[in-house]
Parts: structure tokens; C-alpha cells; sequence
């Protein structure tokens, strides 16, 4: 095959503007957020209130908790301990996971209430509610979708650790994959104040 | 990996590790192959799109319904630019020269990450595939336009989800390609080629891809808005649920007139590389063309609110739009003067390549300075949705892009496919290309001022005569490039074989054997000067 080049500071820089790409994604959305919530101020604190603000909160400590863990992983495979950098990535993946319940369960919450884009009670919510809860599912929608990516690029680390591809002399897939589980991270501390505490 | 050693020089094309013809295409990951990959499914594409453009034009030979219904041009306008934008010009220069040049222009033996590089032509397939099947679908093809303007995108039965979920995915290859280039051009230029002594095409590519990598995600994360608009019954953009049908376009243009400069960047860049060399003189301001680029993509950014003058936007933004427009301008003018400031005094030499660079700076000047009577705030309300407003991109787009893009495949196809074309036959297609296009766009700008809307299938009268002249354009356009194709076609098969250096070129691209080896250099050069520096004969 073709030259292959074992440049890890070109594959950093990759996924660093890769992650640029992400926060544009997301960054439409948060200009969308910022036109309506000024547009419709009221609407948007009156729906807030209808999230619950102890499960975004807990989803913030598990994620936040989970970036710590994925940046001790690859501290761990850097001193070349492979057993421990392999814990707090199974760590690392059950947290995510924990996210991804809670927010089962929130999702689907809202929808035994009814309230769900096209639904009889959302149609007669004004139309700063409705917006709101559009742009709930949407960016939520979109970051949980991220979480699975992240979720993913983890479990491939996670093997490829254990069969000494990622060893403390190169860890460059570990280390991105950790990039992209803090960009996760990251989205979700604006989503969640301006999701769950704009009351 | 084979060796390549100076006796086992075996040409990109030769080198076939698969024994399935096929598989040494498509499992490809060489820079060289995925060039050729895209060109060759641009070349496909671009044809049902002129094809698609041609029917445009008989429609329009006569008033009332010629030969398609009112439906049927609607798709067909459509379809016709969503391929020609999305398909063919947004990816155009850049994946095709940028993926077989860019690497060799600054020594280089791939592109950064070659298996990514493939995995964008996937993605670019698959996407210009579901394009294709908008069009043919049961719903019948997408009737909004290009732009996809909301409130009609939201509610139009056709389908319009193939179409952006099409747009989405090519969008989404373009970043991937974007990335590539920024890093290979960061991490892989040959040692002592600082940024200033970098050929001014891979320039145009750096700049060019820092657009595709910050304004992409915008239309793609817009396109999904509307995805969810009309699947999910979100309001974003309806005013019946509190959406916002010009935020809409707001989000579009965005990233859609940045994408403008994607487009033109890089055939800019080609023609860069034409000039000194059939001047065999050095670039005239190097670093005023070099930083120009990157000028253009900055200001590029900020004048997205020009297609929205009419729209009801606010009196000063509409003030700050018009101002930046005009200032976009200036780096452009800047690089027309430079590549002239370069032909002033050399010994030109008029070979096809510099006949289509000339063409393209022709079209492009008239593209540009019409598009400065669009970007004033009074006359742009008098042409806004004429005729005049396509004559203008088209000159843009076709005339510089498009005749950027036939430029580069006459200088580079020698070191592409290691044979030469026949000359005088690429000079006649140029002719008849050039005056074709003229033939078909300029009458687009009278009629235009006179009142044409553009998208209607049908007219008054009195502009019969704007459009007799433009399809009759239209045929000879297509002659011209026929004629092109069928040349490029016989001088690959049974062309003469081209020398290493056919155009007395410098820069790294003809410093090595026609058609390349796999890994383009048996040793990275290294770099001592400018690029541009001609010898004279005996120093050489």
C-alpha cells in the first residue's frame, strides 16, 4: 500500500480541527438558541421549568467525572501502566453509559407527558415553548448522538490498548479519542445551564 | 512497500498490487489515484449537469411551454445545481488538483492521512448518489432551488430530504478533505520549504481549506434543521410554530458564500501556476497573491448578508454587507493585476493551458465587476432574481472556476497521464468554448437589466431575443467542450508520450518523471529558494 506516515502530532493537529468542525456544528445550533431565547424570553424560562434540573445535574457531575477519568487513562498509558489506563476506560464507558439512562429516562418522561414536537399538547403551548423544547430534542438529540461516538472511539482504545497497539510509546488514539470525550464533555456544560437553569 | 530504488521507476498508473483492475482504483489510498477517482466522477457528473442546463436552454427558445412543463423545469433547475454546486465545484479544483498536486508541490509522498483521503471519496459518492436518486425518486425531483429557501423546502411534497441529506453528506467530505490538506501542508512540506517559499497553488488550498473546515458544519447543521423540520415537525424556521424562515437564510449564506471562495480559491491557485511558467518569468508579488488568499478567505467570511438586501434586513447591516462586499473585491483585483504584472515582459509563450488562463481572467473580471453592481445596495434591488444575477455567477463560476479547472487539466495532463494532447485541436476548443460561453451568459445580463426573473420557465415577448442568442450559445458551449473531452480522451490513449517538463516549468511538479512514481520522489528534495526561479538555459 501507499506511504504511511507516523506522525502523531499531525494526527493531534487533525483532531483538533476535526473538533473545530464540532463546535461550528454545534455552534449553529447555540445561534438559533441565542435569536429565539431573545425572541421569546418568556416562553423559554416558563418550559425550562419543566425540566428536571437534578437530572441535568447529575448528568453534568457523571460527564464531568467521566472527562477525568478518560485523562487518567492516558496518563496511566503513558507511564505504561496498560491494567489501570484499561479500568478507568471501562470506567470512563460505564459513566457515559449512566448518562445515556438518565437521559433515556428523561426523554421518556417527556414523552408520557405528551410533550414531543407535533404532539396535541405541545400545539396549544405558546410559541417560545415550543421552540424550546424543539431545540431540547434537537441539540440533546445531537449530543447524545455524540456520546455514542465517543462511546465507540473509547471501546476500539480500549482493545487497542489491550493488544499493545496504544502502549506508552504511542498512545496518539487514545489520546484523540480522550480529545473527542472532552469536546463531549465540553458541549454539555453550555448545553446544561442553558437547557435546565434558565428558569 | 516496494522499493524505489532509481532502478525500479515504475509510474503511479503501472503500480497494480490488486488483480482485480478495479480494486487498485477503489482501494487506492495514493493521492495521484483518488485525483484521478474524483475527476473522473466530476467529468460524469458535470456532463448530466450540462446536459440538465442544455434542456434549460431549449426550453427557453421560445415562449411558453418548448418542451418540459412548469414542474419539470422547476426540477430541473434544481438538479442542475445541486450537482454543478455540491457535486462538481465545491470539491472540483481542490480534490482534483489539490489531492494529485498539492502533495508533489511541497515534496511530499501522500497527503496526510491517505486512508482518510479515500474514505472522502466514499463519502463523496455516496453523497452525490442520493443526489441522484432525489431526482428519479417517487416523489418526484426537489423543486426549491439550490438554496433550499424555507418556507418552501419545508412544506414542497417532492423530494427534498434526498436532497439535503445529499448536500449534508458531500458537506461532510469536503470537511474531511479540508483536514487533510490543512495537516499535510502543516506537517509534510520537504525540508527548508518554508511557508513563503511555498507554490502559490498549495497557498490557495491552505486557505481554501480553512473555509471548507469553519463554514461547512454551519450549512450542515442548517440542512439537518430542516431535515428535522419537515420529519419531525420541529418549527426552526416556520412562522406558524415561532420559527424564522430568514434565519434560514442567514444560516445558509453563511457557509453558501464562503463556499463561493471554496470554489474559486484553488482555481486561482491554478492559474498561478500557469502564468510564470509560459512567461518563464517569476511570479510578480508573490506574497501579495499568497496572502491575498488567505485575505479572501478572512473578509470571504463577513458578506454572506449581500444575497439578502432585499429581505428586510436592517438598514446598517445592509450598509456593513455592501462595504465588505466591495472590500472582498480588492485581494482579487490584487491577484488579476499580479498575474498580468507577471505575463508584462516575459517571453510568453501562448500554449493552451495560458489561452484558458487568459479566458479565465477575461470572464472573471466581467463576473467580478457585475458582481460589484449586485453588491451596491441601489442597483441590487433593480437585479435581484433576474437573469442577471445568473449571468453573473455563471461568469463566476463557469468562466472562472470552470475555465480555471480546463486550464489546470491542459497544463498538468502531461505529468497526469504521461502523454500529450493534440495542441491545435485544444486551441480550436478553446475558441469555440470561449465564445460559446460568451454567446450563451452575456445576452443573460441584458435581459437581466430589462427585467428577466431567472427560474421562469416561461417570458414575455420581448426577451425572446436575449434567449434565441443565449441557447444558441448553448450549443456551441457544448461543442467547445466536447470537442476538449474528445481530445483529452484520444491523447490519453493514443497521445504522444510527454516529456518530464513539456512547459520548461520549476516548480516541483515537473521536476519529476511524467507520469509520477508511486511515491512521487526517490529522495525529498531539498529546498534552497523562492519557488518561480528561472535559470537561464546555460545555468540550468
Amino acid at each position: 500500500m501507499s506511504h504511511e506516515f507516523n506522525d502523531d502530532v499531525g494526527k493531534k493537529m487533525g483532531m483538533w480541527i476535526f473538533i473545530f468542525t464540532e463546535l461550528f456544528l454545534f455552534g449553529g445550533l447555540f445561534l438559533v438558541y441565542a435569536v429565539f431565547r431573545a425572541n421569546y424570553t418568556e416562553g423559554f424560562h416558563s418550559a425550562a421549568a419543566d425540566l428536571d434540573a437534578f437530572v441535568g445535574t447529575l448528568n453534568t457531575v457523571i460527564l464531568l467525572a467521566s472527562s477525568a477519568t478518560v485523562a487518567m487513562s492516558i496518563t496511566a498509558v503513558q507511564k505504561g501502566n496498560n491494567k489501570l489506563a484499561l479500568r478507568f476506560i471501562i470506567v470512563t464507558v460505564i459513566l457515559a453509559l449512566a448518562f445515556m439512562v438518565n437521559k433515556y429516562f428523561e426523554w421518556g418522561h417527556k414523552f408520557d407527558l405528551k410533550l414531543y414536537p407535533g404532539s396535541e399538547i405541545m400545539e396549544q403551548l405558546g410559541k417560545g415553548e415550543i421552540l424550546f423544547f424543539g431545540l431540547y430534542y434537537m441539540m440533546t438529540g445531537l449530543h447524545a448522538l455524540h456520546v455514542i461516538i465517543g462511546v465507540v472511539l473509547l471501546m476500539i482504545s480500549y482493545f487497542k490498548v489491550k493488544n499493545g497497539t496504544v502502549n506508552s510509546q504511542k498512545f496518539i488514539f487514545l489520546e484523540n479519542s480522550g480529545l473527542y470525550w472532552h469536546l463531549v464533555d465540553f458541549i454539555w456544560i453550555f448545553l446544561f445551564p442553558l437547557m435546565y437553569l434558565v428558569t | 512497500m516496494e522499493s524505489t530504488q532509481a532502478t525500479n521507476h515504475v509510474s503511479y498508473l503501472q503500480h497494480k498490487p490488486h488483480k482485480i483492475g478495479i480494486l487498485n482504483w477503489i482501494l487506492s489510498t495514493d493521492h495521484k489515484r483518488i485525483g484521478l477517482l474524483y475527476l473522473y466522477s466530476i467529468m460524469v457528473f458535470f456532463i448530466v449537469a450540462a446536459f440538465l442546463g442544455l434542456l434549460m436552454r431549449i426550453e427557453k427558445f421560445a415562449p411558453g411551454e418548448t418542451i418540459m412543463d412548469a414542474q419539470t423545469y422547476n426540477g430541473v433547475f434544481t438538479v442542475h445545481g445541486i450537482i454543478m454546486i455540491f457535486i462538481i465545484v465545491i470539491p472540483g479544483l481542490a480534490a482534483v488538483f489539490g489531492n494529485f498536486f498539492l502533495p508533489i508541490l511541497i515534496g511530499a509522498k501522500d497527503v496526510a492521512f491517505p486512508k482518510l483521503n479515500l474514505f472522502s471519496w466514499y463519502i463523496y459518492i455516496a453523497g452525490a448518489i442520493l443526489a441522484l436518486i432525489s431526482q428519479f425518486a417517487s416523489g418526484g425531483a426537489p423543486d426549491t432551488g439550490w438554496t433550499f429557501y424555507v418556507p418552501y423546502s419545508a412544506d414542497s411534497s417532492t423530494n427534498v430530504i434526498w436532497a439535503l441529506t445529499a448536500a449534508f453528506i458531500l458537506g461532510f467530505s469536503s470537511i474531511l478533505t479540508g483536514l487533510n490538506f490543512i495537516v499535510t501542508i502543516h506537517r509534510l512540506r520537504a525540508p527548508g520549504m518554508s511557508w513563503f517559499r511555498m507554490p502559490l497553488f498549495p497557498w490557495s488550498i491552505y486557505a481554501t481549506s480553512w473555509i471548507q473546515v469553519l463554514a461547512t458544519p454551519i450549512v450542515g447543521i442548517t440542512l439537518l434543521m430542516v431535515i428535522a423540520e419537515r420529519t419531525l415537525n420541529i418549527g426552526f424556521f416556520d412562522p406558524a410554530l415561532g420559527g424564522d424562515p430568514i434565519l434560514f437564510q442567514h444560516l445558509f449564506w453563511i457557509y453558501s458564500h464562503p463556499a463561493v471562495y471554496i470554489m474559486i480559491l484553488p482555481a486561482m491557485g491554478v492559474v498561478t501556476e500557469i502564468f510564470p511558467t509560459f512567461s518563464q518569468k517569476p511570479i510578480f508579488g508573490y506574497s501579495a497573491i499568497a496572502l491575498s488568499s488567505v485575505a479572501i478567505a478572512a473578509v470571504g467570511y463577513f458578506v454572506w448578508g449581500h444575497h439578502m438586501f432585499t429581505t428586510g434586513i436592517s438598514y446598517w447591516s445592509r450598509w456593513f454587507f455592501s462595504f465588505l462586499t466591495f472590500i472582498v473585491a480588492v485581494p482579487s483585483a490584487i491577484k488579476v493585476f499580479n498575474w498580468i504584472s507577471t505575463m508584462y515582459g516575459g517571453s510568453i509563450d501562448l500554449k493552451p493551458p495560458l489561452l484558458w488562463a487568459i479566458g479565465f481572467i477575461f470572464l472573471f473580471m466581467i463576473g467580478g465587476l457585475t458582481g460589484l453592481v449586485l453588491g451596491a445596495l441601489a442597483t441590487n434591488v433593480h437585479v435581484h432574481d433576474t437573469t442577471f444575477v445568473v449571468a453573473h455567477f455563471h461568469y463566476i463560476i463557469f468562466g472562472g472556476m470552470g475555465f480555471a479547472f480546463f486550464a489546470g487539466l491542459h497544463y498538468w495532463f502531461p505529468k497526469m497521464f504521461g502523454k500529450m494532447y493534440n495542441i491545435k485541436l485544444a486551441n480550436i476548443s478553446f475558441i469555440i468554448t470561449f465564445i460559446g460561453f460568451n454567446v450563451l451568459y452575456f445576452p443573460l445580463f441584458i435581459i437581466g437589466l430589462q427585467g428577466m426573473p431567472r427560474r421562469y420557465f416561461d417570458y414575455f415577448p420581448e426577451y425572446q431575443y436575449g434567449h434565441v442568442i443565449s441557447t444558441i450559445g448553448a450549443f456551441i458551449l457544448i461543442i467547445g467542450i466536447f470537442i476538449m473531452l474528445f481530445n483529452f480522451f484520444r491523447g490519453a490513449r493514443k497521445g504522444e508520450i510527454a516529456p518530464a517538463n513539456p512547459w520548461k516549468g520549476v516548480t516541483l511538479d515537473w521536476q519529476i518523471e511524467s507520469p509520477p512514481t508511486l511515491l512521487n520522489f526517490d529522495e525529498i528534495p531539498v529546498i534552497t529558494e523562492k519557488p518561480y526561479t528561472f535559470k537561464k538555459e546555460e545555468e540550468a
